[in-house]
């Protein structure tokens, strides 16, 4: 192996990391309490899930967070960009995960007619 | 589907003793039954630090840490914090706010005063794991030396950081570096000291343990600069986790052409073997390390010649501690005056300590130099438990000495530890608090050091065994007045005449504690009173006749039926002459009527 060869492996390797790190700019935050789940939020996070890793965003963590009081907009996904406000999306379906994903976290722009909150 | 949670597993052997493995195991039933096993990994890790606490687990991305995980908690956790987002909160340390899980374990004060860098990757990647651990910026400290620095620019950086042995003894690094590469000989060896041997150390098992090929990058670039081609890691057969996680390292090196001929493809060929040592502490000396190599019986020789000139096989020999060289990469990355930014002056740098004793959070630690001993215990390790007061704090092991609770503010550096009459050492801290008996401890290490006396000079050998014929009539109340002064006398000559460091080093936790702790001695031989209660001859169990309720709890206890008494007739007595001092009735006793005596048996006249 050559010096360049490990810093290929390295390149591929770090992204094996990538959760450890911290260092996220966008951090998604799925609200999986229990009307949340019965609303379809584990589809809605499978679907995020798919498409971050298709289109290989190594700068966005998803997790999860129980239920926050808002059931009849279950499921409930924080956006949170580092430097920006947080934006609430409600009333979720897998294609509209992906369309947040798109035109939020790649494009930049919120999707505003899902937006039911903005967050200092 | 790409992964969402990383569940670092501790498998360092503390966790490994409170069963891990296990907690790893429901763990990984519970993700396969709910069908996550592509969201979820698992991870087993080196150790993260607080050994108490274990088994501990790590969450990623939220940062998440339990302690003290039972197989059973494993559904919960996975139901609950996994699948629905909510983190199981009696399991999580200290049960911080929400703010503080998502925030992660930096938030833990014991983690939050810390400053890891020859640990940054232990707790943190598999040491299983090549992969992760060049993902982690691994061997590209080795790659550059090869093809960026030249040996020269290596070691005069090294010697510009102001690295210095982390075995103890803080020689500094580089210097012998250049010393082992200004010989001209065509064979020369790189060697690490694993040879651990302190009680109440675990800082090189836990850094092979958690990180091996931290050490083995360390030892190449070594190599490299000094114009070795062959090395060895002397490690002791107790530590069988770190030896098979060290050669599966060297494996992978190995098949990844990172070490054996043509390191990355370049002309430096190295090869590393792996020795170990059968668990004499004396084979951490450094000749008798290099006999033991050789396959002689681990005895010391006098130096000079030193092993920089004449060492393995009489061929200069570079040889440093396992610490040491996991801060060589990180020398190299980020610069000698990087390095020298961290830490005090004169000793700059971090320092790895195992943690132990009477101290809430016992673990490993890694510390920026000058941290003050407060800091360690209090704010680190989180103060004494059970409300009890320090009374000294141990470091160098039987080496080093014991510095009183009024010295709590000195910062931990070479030379401020020496004039406590104390050393460095290689890292163990080992707390105590007021129900230790300082003779009593003095007596602990010599007896150790007695015991691993290798036996070649008579200093050694027969000086501490007279030192500890001595203090064992101490915590017998045979003390006799002239003997604090024979024990001066006795611990010069052995600290003078001694061959090597082992003998010139084992009256250090006498003379400390005569010097710190003088009065208890006193006490001993001319009261006859141990005042912290621990010296069995010295000691006696009584029962408070107007506490005592005669419920009959203390009686079958006893296992010397020294007990007596009728249940509901207080009350109960204690034949003192019978009474071996184990302490059960005075444990089992639900008013605390039997309490300890010491001193001159007092008489109502």
């Amino acid at each position: 192996m050559k010096l360049e060869e490990l810093r290929q492996i390295r390149e591929r390797a770090s992204k094996e990391l990538t959760l450890r790190k911290g260092d996220a700019r966008v951090r998604v935050v799925i609200g999986m309490g229990t009307s949340g789940i019965a609303a379809g939020a584990r589809d809605v996070m499978a679907a995020f899930l798919d498409e971050i890793s298709t289109r290989n965003l190594t700068d966005v963590v998803l997790t999860q967070t129980g239920g926050r009081g808002l059931a009849s907009s279950e499921p409930v996904v924080e956006v949170h960009v580092e430097g920006e406000h947080t934006v609430v999306y409600g009333r979720m379906t897998a294609d509209r995960a992906r369309q947040v994903v798109v035109e939020h976290l790649v494009n930049g722009n919120a999707v505003s007619d899902l937006v039911i909150e903005v967050r200092e | 589907m790409r992964r969402r949670i990383d569940v670092l597993v501790c498998s360092g052997a503390a966790c490994v003793s409170a069963q891990s493995a296990a907690v790893r195991a429901a763990l990984e039933r519970e993700i396969d039954a709910r069908n996550l096993h592509d969201e979820i990994r698992l991870v087993e890790t080196g150790c993260m630090g607080p050994c108490e606490l274990g088994p501990v687990l790590l969450v990623y991305p939220d940062g998440a840490f339990y302690i003290r995980v039972a197989p059973e908690d494993a559904g919960e956790i996975v139901e609950e914090h996994f699948l629905k987002g909510r983190p199981v909160r009696r399991l999580l340390w200290e049960s911080p706010d929400a703010r503080r899980i998502a925030e992660g374990k930096k938030q833990v004060p014991f983690f939050e005063k810390q400053h890891k860098t020859v640990l940054s990757n232990c707790g943190e990647i598999d040491p299983e794991s090549i992969e992760e651990y060049i993902a982690a910026g691994g061997y590209e400290a080795l790659g550059r030396a090869l093809t960026e620095s030249g040996p020269q620019k290596l070691i005069e950086t090294i010697i510009a950081s102001g690295l210095r042995g982390r075995g103890g003894a803080g020689f500094p690094t580089g210097v012998k570096w250049r010393f082992v590469a200004q010989e001209s000989s065509p064979v020369k060896y790189v060697v690490c000291n694993a040879d651990e041997g302190d009680p109440g150390a675990f800082m090189d098992r836990s850094l092979l343990e958690g990180d091996p090929h931290t050490v083995i990058e360390g030892m190449q670039i070594a190599a490299y600069a000094v114009g070795a081609t062959h090395g060895y890691v002397y490690v002791r057969a107790e530590y069988p986790l770190a030896i098979k996680r060290l050669k599966h390292a060297l494996a992978q090196a190995r098949a990844s052409g990172l070490l054996g001929p043509n390191v990355l493809e370049t002309d430096f060929s190295f090869d590393i073997e792996v020795r170990i040592g059968a668990g004499a502490f004396v084979c951490g000396e450094e000749t008798a390390l290099i006999a033991s190599i050789e396959g002689e019986r681990g005895i010391p020789r006098t130096r000079p010649p030193y092993p920089s000139s004449s060492g393995v096989f009489g061929r200069p020999t570079l040889i440093n501690n396992a610490e040491t060289w996991g801060n060589i990469r990180h020398i190299v990355l980020n610069g000698a005056e990087w390095f020298s930014s961290i830490g005090t002056s004169k000793s700059p740098g971090t320092k790895v300590f195992a943690l132990s004793g009477k101290v809430s959070n016992t673990g490993l630690i890694e510390v920026p130099m000058g941290t003050t001993l407060r800091e360690l215990i209090y704010d680190i390790g989180g103060g004494i438990p059970d409300g009890k007061a320090l009374k000294a704090v141990q470091t160098g092991g039987p080496s080093g000495g014991c510095i009183p609770a009024e010295h709590l503010d000195t910062p931990i550096d070479y030379e401020s530890l020496q004039e406590l009459g104390a050393i460095m050492g290689s890292g163990g801290v080992i707390v105590m608090d007021e129900d230790n008996c300082m003779v009593n401890i003095a007596k602990y290490f010599l007896e150790f050091t007695c015991d691993e006396s290798c036996g070649k000079c008579v200093p050694c050998r027969a000086g501490t065994r007279q030192m500890l014929n001595i203090l064992d009539r101490i915590t017998k109340g045979e003390g006799r007045p002239s003997d604090i002064e024979r024990l001066h006398s006795l611990a010069e000559t052995v600290v003078e005449t001694s061959l090597c460091g082992l003998g010139r080093s084992a009256p250090n936790p006498v003379l400390s504690t005569l010097k710190h702790f003088g009065d208890e001695y006193r006490a001993h031989i001319e009261e006859h009173s141990c005042p912290a209660k621990v010296c069995t001859a010295l000691i006696r169990f009584v029962i408070d006749a107007e506490t005592c309720k005669a419920c009959d709890k203390c009686r079958p206890v006893c296992p010397v039926t020294a007990i007596s008494g009728t249940p509901g007739t207080p009350p109960y007595r204690l034949d003192a002459e019978f009474c071996v001092r184990c302490g059960r009735c005075a444990e089992i006793c639900p008013f605390g009527a039997i309490h300890i005596e010491t001193g001159p048996v007092k008489r109502d006249i």
